[in-house]
């Protein structure tokens, strides 16, 4: 064993990012950075309408159509699916289309100008049949637009009876909560480039999060074996979840045109192309009905959560089953009912994005809780304060939360960081003056990190390490690097475990061929479950390297390095693999729906306090304040990151992005009318975190990439209405919402 | 559509000459990336908006998605490859790596071309400074923080 001088090495420590070099200079090479020999550009040609029946496809005249490789759902080898849950959604629309901006013939040609004047003389002739665009509709089932009911998944939790509970109450709160669809809007725009031959299969470079997902896809949709299928990710700028299901479309597109044509084919979407075809978060509705004690106590919570998931089932039921465990948030309550459904509508599919169905419920649950603070006439802190779950009591799902926790210490901190008091009673007294009114609001909030319920177990994640003949560590894992570090915190968490430098560690570009499926990365789950395994599997190598005799029970990293080499001579190679298993005690049951849904939970309280201009409807965060408990902090600056970038997605989420609908087409589909923050728009986010290390995670971290998009939309949302007085309950608040909460009109 | 009759430039590109033909049409950073293999200026969002692809023309911040590549006829291009010199990272470099002033990368090389340019002409920023020179650079991935305290320190490291 290592001396304990060495212990804590790395863990704890800001290291700088590995890849940080290539990326300021330049030299990082993103997937549109690659030219392949003799390659050909793609298009995708997209449904008009948002459903219809597909009569036929013409080829306009004035093309040199012969030039061009030409691709319809007839041309496709294996099943016409992107393979993912259901294996509803083709890759190719066939006789029918059920959102617009939905493929249905592709082509392929060396010059890009001439590819796009292709593009726009092929005339999808389509018989327009009636579609569906809100939640409502889609529930009344007058069209039927999906399956047999419109339903992609529904769920119902229940603790205690809710229905006996109403009668016992001292008061009774109904609200209605909405949010709205956002677009993750990663800079680098979706791309993929693929090549084919008879002898090598299938290789596909490209932008994505989850290499296997892609891999899985190609399979199904070419029909070819494993070892015929490979999938490398390139330097992605960038995810949120925008890059988790929907790359395996673009590779799909990719590789039935690089196989008919014979030729490598890359597909970079465009901006526009970009956000008005791909994946968002899903629109929500949420109604609440809570009970109350006088003591102000939750004695019931009964939640109805919707999420619009649009024309495909893609990641709707998981994302519902986020939404809905944590809709009843970081409170006891004695009797909880949450029914919850993801339904179908004929928009573009809604898919994953950070947080997954949390923020929405999380919104809808932080505004109700002001709302109940407001009737019973306590202060939104003091509220949650006598209601927050502790260790030893249970959440809604049924999870008795074991980990030491404590919201109300985290709240404390936050509010006193955020000068909350002082700055209530100020603009109280200040704002009857005041043209510009100021407010300040909070949100308390968990989220879980891993999959949900059994998801960790069925994905069984399997992670490598091996030496090198010069004695370093390599680290095979299916993750990806998208801008969060995981290069960096898996190097930091296999030298710790090692007790070697940081440097000895190198950590494999995913690429199907060479590492094993260690999952997507996704969920919050690369740090805490991914890190858990690389851990365990360099342990392995010391373990073999110790067994050997090789190993001092104490050792440099030299002696380290030298038994390495030394191994590797006496036996050709030092190979160690880990697999996931359930940390002792955690169960989920899928048929009951109930269990422990998470391994583990990050804790938060936000502070956000505004500006509202009623002049102009203009609304300004000014300061912002984020106090979480994650576990152990692996890298400080990393996190902050993380939690910064986060929470800035977060006041767009509230305030400016606003996706515009028309018939089932997003019509703002640019960044100049899509609104995300700039540097112009945002306050300082400052970042605070209080460490409980987590028995089961390596070096005791939990997740973070997502908890930080939970709390800032309530909070500035309760803020909104501290300034103003104003019940504002659905998001983006842009000015014209404000003002038609403010004046009771219509925008 | 026949392709349309080329047009000979001559321009200096990080201080090389570079003479090509160019179709009219071509923008300044398909030029940028494909004629002269430069691909460390990205293209985000084709509308002028999101600025990867922010590089200087004759001493001014351009967005190259938006300028075409005849309009640099006669002038002189920075982009991010002539930022280090030989192996030495330029203070802007160094400051991104040190402050952590990235995560996915994707709009780091614009991100420090307006640096730059702010740097040039004011050499010690405020915050909000900084803030007014990069509204024309998004970042979806880190909220600006880590950026303004790496232009706040690339400041301190030129003015040394």
């Amino acid at each position: 064993m290592q001396s304990d001088s060495m212990a804590d090495r790395f863990i704890g420590k800001s290291i700088p990012r590995k890849e940080g070099r290539a990326k300021v200079t330049g030299r990082a090479l993103y997937v549109d950075d690659m030219v392949m020999p003799g390659m050909l550009y793609g298009a995708t040609v997209r449904s008009p309408v948002a459903r219809g029946r597909i009569r036929g496809i013409r080829y306009a005249q004035g093309i040199p159509w012969d030039e061009f490789t030409i691709v319809t759902a007839q041309d496709i080898p294996g099943k016409n699916c992107v393979a993912l849950m259901l294996n509803d959604q083709p890759c190719l629309a066939d006789q029918v289309v059920n959102h617009a901006e939905e493929p249905v013939v592709l082509l392929a040609h060396p010059d890009r100008y001439l590819l796009e004047e292709a593009r726009r003389a092929v005339e999808l002739d389509i018989e327009p049949l009636p579609a569906v665009f809100t939640i409502d509709e889609s529930l009344a089932r007058q069209q039927v637009v999906w399956g047999e009911d419109n339903i992609f998944k529904s769920f119902l939790v229940e603790s205690g009876d809710v229905e006996s509970a109403w009668g016992h109450a001292h008061l009774i709160v109904e609200g209605e909560y909405e949010t709205g669809a956002q677009e993750q809007l990663y800079i680098e725009p979706q791309g993929m480039i693929a090549t084919f031959t008879a002898e090598q299969g299938l290789t596909v470079w490209g932008s994505m999060q989850c290499p296997y997902y892609v891999h899985r896809a190609l399979m199904t949709l070419l029909d070819l074996p494993v070892n015929q299928v490979r999938v490398i990710q390139t330097e992605t700028g960038g995810g949120f979840g925008g890059k988790e299901e929907y790359p395996s479309m673009i590779a799909g597109h990719a590789a039935l045109l690089a196989r008919k044509s014979g030729k490598p084919v890359k597909i970079v979407y465009d901006r526009m192309e970009d956000m008005a075809a791909t994946t968002k978060r899903h629109p929500s509705r949420t109604r609440h009905r809570t009970a109350v004690t006088r003591e102000g106590k939750l004695l019931a919570m009964d939640i109805e959560f919707v999420v619009d998931g649009g024309a495909y089932a893609t990641l709707s039921p998981v994302v519902l089953s986020r939404g809905t465990i944590h809709a009843a948030g970081p409170y006891f309550c004695p009797n909880v009912r949450i029914r919850s459904q993801a339904v179908a509508t004929n928009f573009p599919p809604h898919g994953a994005f950070r947080g997954f169905g949390a923020p929405q419920s999380i919104f809808a649950l932080e505004r109700q809780m002001d709302q109940v603070a407001k009737v019973l006439g306590l202060a939104p802190e003091e509220l949650r304060r006598r209601n927050f779950v502790k260790q030893g009591e249970t959440l809604a799902v049924g999870q008795v939360v074991r980990e030491k926790v404590d919201m109300a210490g985290l709240m404390e901190r936050a509010l006193e960081l955020s000068d909350y008091y002082a700055k209530r009673k100020r603009f109280a007294e200040e704002n009857p003056r005041r043209e510009v009114k100021k407010g300040i609001g909070l949100a308390s909030f968990l989220h879980g990190a891993g999959f949900t319920g059994s998801g960790e177990r069925y994905l069984a994640s399997l992670v490598g390490a091996e030496a090198t003949p010069e004695g370093r560590v390599r680290v095979l894992a299916a993750s990806t690097e998208m801008g969060q570090g995981t290069m960096t915190v898996f190097s930091q968490i296999a030298a710790e475990a090692l007790g070697v430098d940081y440097d000895m560690i190198e950590i494999v570009q995913p690429d199907t061929a060479v590492v094993p499926n260690s999952g997507p990365t996704v969920a919050s789950r690369t740090c805490m479950v991914v890190g858990k395994l690389v851990e365990s599997a360099v342990l392995g190598i010391r373990q073999q390297l110790l067994s050997s005799g090789l190993l001092p029970e104490r050792y440099t990293s030299e002696q380290f390095r030298q038994a390495c080499r030394q191994f590797i001579e006496n036996h050709g190679a030092l190979k160690s693999s880990s697999e996931y298993s359930a940390p002792p005690g955690v169960y989920w049951d899928d048929d009951k729906y109930r269990g422990d849904a998470y391994g583990a939970y990050a804790w938060a309280v936000y502070v956000a306090e505004v500006s509202v201009d009623l002049t102009t409807y203009e609304i300004r965060v000014d300061d912002f304040v984020a106090v979480q408990e994650v576990g152990r902090v692996i890298n400080p600056v990393l996190a902050t990151g993380q939690i910064e970038g986060g929470v800035a997605q977060g006041i767009g989420f509230a305030l400016y992005e606003n996706v515009v609908w028309q018939e089932g087409q997003m019509v703002n589909s640019q960044m100049t009318n899509y609104i995300m923050p700039t540097s112009a728009d945002l306050p300082p986010i400052r970042v605070f975190f209080e460490e409980v290390p987590y028995a089961h995670g390596p070096g005791g971290a939990k997740g973070i990439g997502e908890l930080p998009i939970d709390g800032p939309a309530p909070a500035i949302v309760n803020a909104i209405e501290n300034a103003g007085g104003v019940n504002v309950n659905r998001i983006p608040v842009t000015p014209e919402v404000l003002m038609e909460a403010l004046e009771g009109v219509h925008a | 559509m026949p392709e349309t009759q080329r047009v000979p430039i001559k321009l200096k590109v990080n201080g090389k000459l570079s003479e090509l033909e160019v179709e009219p049409r071509m923008l300044l950073v398909e030029m940028i990336r494909e004629a002269l293999d430069l691909t460390g200026t990205h293209v985000g969002c084709d509308t002028s908006f999101c600025g990867a692809c922010t590089v200087l023309l004759n001493g001014l911040p351009v967005k190259s998605c938006t300028v075409f590549a005849v309009q640099a006829d006669q002038g002189e291009v920075l982009t991010v490859e002539g930022l280090a010199c030989q192996d030495e990272l330029h203070p802007i470099q160094q400051a991104f790596v040190i402050q952590h002033g990235l995560q996915c990368g994707y709009c780091t090389p614009g991100m420090e071309i307006s640096a730059y340019y702010l740097l040039s002409k004011n050499p010690s920023p405020s915050e909000k400074d900084i803030r007014k020179a990069i509204a024309g650079n998004t970042c979806r991935c880190t909220g600006y923080q880590n950026i303004l305290r790496a232009i706040e320190t690339a400041a301190e490291m030129m003015r040394r």
